[in-house]
């Protein structure tokens, strides 16, 4: 049913930039998949996101000034002087955290069905470009407030890229605009900071509309078929993914009126003092896995490139997939095995977190060989020799099968 | 559904838990403060005790310089007390018309001064070490007021075979048990206007709490307004989750 309406105004606008049409065409015309489950909700619920980090971002810029001899008192001002200031800042500090939860879950979620096969390549790529944004978005962030973990984060983290031979040291005084991490380094991450979330707001959109293009792929992993395998957006998924929010905002809310330095380091309510190295130097927890594969390598370059490689390694897995059939649901075998890699990921966290001594060296190095056999060796080599479950016919009867199966069991 | 509720009783039994992380190194004592949990708030005797403490024993070599004294109404000082209490400092400011700096008395706008000009300064008056401002130092420690109040009554006798070096003293609860701040706390090291006997423990706490009032002077708003939205989000999703079941029982699912 196409978009009608008896208002002359809105006929007026639509006819000149068809934004009503628009409108009405993803929210009652654009066909998703009827059985999209809750872990379907952590998309729309890290746009959510996005924008609340852009609007207490904005507002904090308000108080805030980037400068290294004023930066921390300023971020205290926010804390005590500001009205609301507290919020808007313990919002935003913990915010970060929560989107990294919400895309982390998205990515193993999309992982699981199937998701980044044929035709939704790009989407996923896409997906990976925002996940590399929002990385460099957060460590600049972080290094905003100016306390000690601030600067020996940005110290460490950009100390990195001198591991590159010949071209190293110039680069790493290029980034930091000086010799060491200084006033020039916070201007630009800040300048930084405030640009690349509306970076990443392109790239949403982007995302969006090639989503939009091949439609959402679903836990059954089949593609929509007729009538009885799709229902419109609205007022379907506004009113699941409306709950979602109302769900994830009872949790964000638990973080900040209750626990609003449970991710921050206690370090970083000590003002940056360059003359003096914390005992360890940790990053944010959602960069602990990527931290840990670093470490795993004895030599400095080699660790960066297994870094990058960790993501990098992802845009590729489309054709390093090779089972015909999308959603883990049906892969006896492979299911599994995504079980092993999100315990192997939680492992690299824990091991980044920690100082490395000891056994955790190696189990550092064994859970980074298994990230990289996964993708490269298991990943194909289970496609080709998996005898997938038969798969459903249509959604529908997906549906119901599922239905029989819960019924069967609550009897 | 189920899995959601799951995720949100997981997150809250991880909030509950999160300061139980005991800082590495020394020993540290664990007590309850009665800023503690859901609806803890701070312990107006206590905070205005541990002021008298700050001001008497601590002031000397540590500053407090992002605590201005107006916000002093909190710990529930009357403005004319306030007033009182800022009058007690002096401050240097100008130039006046004439172009000379002259000094006044404190006034409610003004933050504690800093005993030292400046970390130099600081550390050459105490063998080396600089006694670092104590406007965060709740939040900047891991175990918070616990690892504070452990400091402060941590000093003892070392054990044998340590050797404590000069201008050092042993502390059960400091990382290395080396601190170079010498024991504050002696018994009756100040006299208490309502009468509370002032034994090491008792300043201890007294202290401590005032210095989480002054790490997070919010917090007891932020709490009040927590409850608040609370209660506001479960009502909000008891409803939603019932238009949501209305909506989805017209699709075959
Ligand atoms: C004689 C000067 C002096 C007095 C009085 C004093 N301190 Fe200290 N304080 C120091 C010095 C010096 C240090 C640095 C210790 C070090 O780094 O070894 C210090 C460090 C500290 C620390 C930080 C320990 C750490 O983890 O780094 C705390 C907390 C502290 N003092 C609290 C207090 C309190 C509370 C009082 C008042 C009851 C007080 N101090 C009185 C000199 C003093
Ligand atoms: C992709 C979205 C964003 C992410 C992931 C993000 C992340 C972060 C992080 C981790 C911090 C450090 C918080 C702390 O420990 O105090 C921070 C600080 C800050 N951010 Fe953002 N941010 C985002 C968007 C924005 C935007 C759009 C703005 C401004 C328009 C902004 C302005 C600031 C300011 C001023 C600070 C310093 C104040 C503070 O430390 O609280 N941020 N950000």
């Amino acid at each position: 049913m196409a978009f009608q309406t008896n208002s002359k105004i809105v006929k007026w606008i639509d006819r000149r930039l068809p934004i009503f049409s628009m409108m009405h065409h993803e929210l009652y015309e654009y066909q998703v998949p009827k059985n999209l489950n809750w872990w379907y909700t952590f998309g729309s619920l890290a746009g959510i996101i996005l924008m609340l980090q852009i609007i207490t971002g904005v507002v904090l810029v308000m108080h805030y000034t980037p400068n290294t001899e004023l930066a921390f008192d300023s971020v205290e001002k926010i804390m005590r002087d500001v009205n609301y200031g507290w919020l808007m800042r313990y919002m935003h500090a913990n915010g970060a955290s929560m989107f990294f939860i919400a895309v982390y879950i998205h990515i193993f979620r999309g992982l699981y069905y199937g998701s980044y096969k044929q035709p939704r390549e790009l989407i996923w790529m896409i997906g990976l470009v925002i996940l590399l944004l929002m990385m460099a978005t957060a460590f600049m962030g972080y290094v905003l407030p100016w306390g000690q973990m601030s600067f020996w984060g940005a110290t460490v983290i950009t100390n990195l890229f001198s591991a590159f031979p010949v071209i190293g040291e110039a680069l790493v005084t290029w980034l930091w605009g000086g010799f060491t991490v200084g006033n020039p380094t916070l201007n630009r991450f800040f300048s930084l900071h405030y640009l690349l979330p509306f970076v990443i707001l392109g790239a949403v959109v982007v995302h969006l509309w090639a989503l939009h293009t091949s439609g959402s792929n679903n836990p059954a992993g089949v593609e929509i078929k007729g009538k009885k395998d799709w229902i419109p957006f609205q007022p379907y998924y506004t009113a699941k993914d409306m709950l979602g929010f109302a769900v994830f905002a009872l949790v964000f809310s638990i973080f900040i009126f209750y626990s609003p330095d449970f991710f921050g380091e206690p370090d970083n309510y000590i003002p940056a003092n360059p003359l003096k190295t914390p005992p360890h130097i940790v990053p944010e927890w959602y960069f602990l896995p990527f931290y840990a594969i670093l470490r795993a390598v004895p030599d400095k370059l080699g660790g960066v490139l297994l870094m990058f490689g960790a993501i990098l390694v992802l845009f590729v897995i489309p054709w390093l997939d090779t089972s015909k059939v999308r959603s883990a649901r049906f892969r006896p075998v492979y299911k599994w095995w995504f079980w092993v890699l999100v315990f192997d990921c939680l492992v690299l966290g824990y091991v980044g977190s920690q100082p490395p001594e000891g056994a955790l060296i190696l189990i550092g190095r064994l859970a980074t060989a298994y990230y990289f056999l996964h993708f490269l060796v298991i990943m194909p080599l289970v496609g080709w020799f998996e005898k997938p479950l038969p798969v459903p016919a249509s959604i529908h009867d997906a549906v119901l099968a599922d239905k029989k199966a819960k019924e069967s069991a609550d009897a | 559904m189920r899995k959601f509720f799951l995720t949100a009783a997981l997150s809250l039994g991880v909030v509950t838990a999160a300061p139980a992380m005991a800082s590495e190194g020394g020993h540290i004592k664990r007590l309850d403060w009665p800023q503690d949990g859901i609806f803890g708030t701070y312990d107006r005797a206590s905070l205005q005790r541990g002021l008298q403490v700050y001001q008497q024993v601590c002031a000397s070599c540590h500053g407090l310089k992002r605590v201005a004294f107006r916000t002093l109404t909190d710990l529930g000082f009357t403005m004319d007390q306030v007033k009182k209490i800022a009058a007690e400092y002096e401050f240097e400011d100008g130039p006046d018309e004439e172009g000379e700096m002259f000094t006044r008395p404190g006034a409610p706008y003004d933050y504690f001064p800093s005993p030292f000009p400046n970390e130099k300064a600081a550390a050459a008056a105490n063998g080396g070490a600089v006694p670092p401002d104590l406007s965060l130092i709740v939040k900047a420690r891991r175990g918070r007021e616990d690892y504070v109040y452990s400091i402060l009554t941590g000093y003892e006798e070392a054990p044998d075979g340590f050797t404590v070096p000069e201008g050092g003293h042993y502390n059960s609860a400091f990382p290395g048990n080396v601190i170079a701040m010498p024991p504050p706390l002696s018994e009756d090291a100040v006299e208490y206007a309502d009468g509370t006997p002032a034994t090491v423990e008792q300043m201890a706490k007294d202290v401590v709490n005032f210095l989480s009032w002054a790490a997070e002077p919010k917090m007891e708003e932020r709490k009040r307004i927590g409850l608040r939205v609370v209660i506001f989000l479960v009502i909000l999703i008891g409803l939603l989750y019932g238009i949501y079941r209305r909506v989805w029982a017209r699709v075959d699912h």
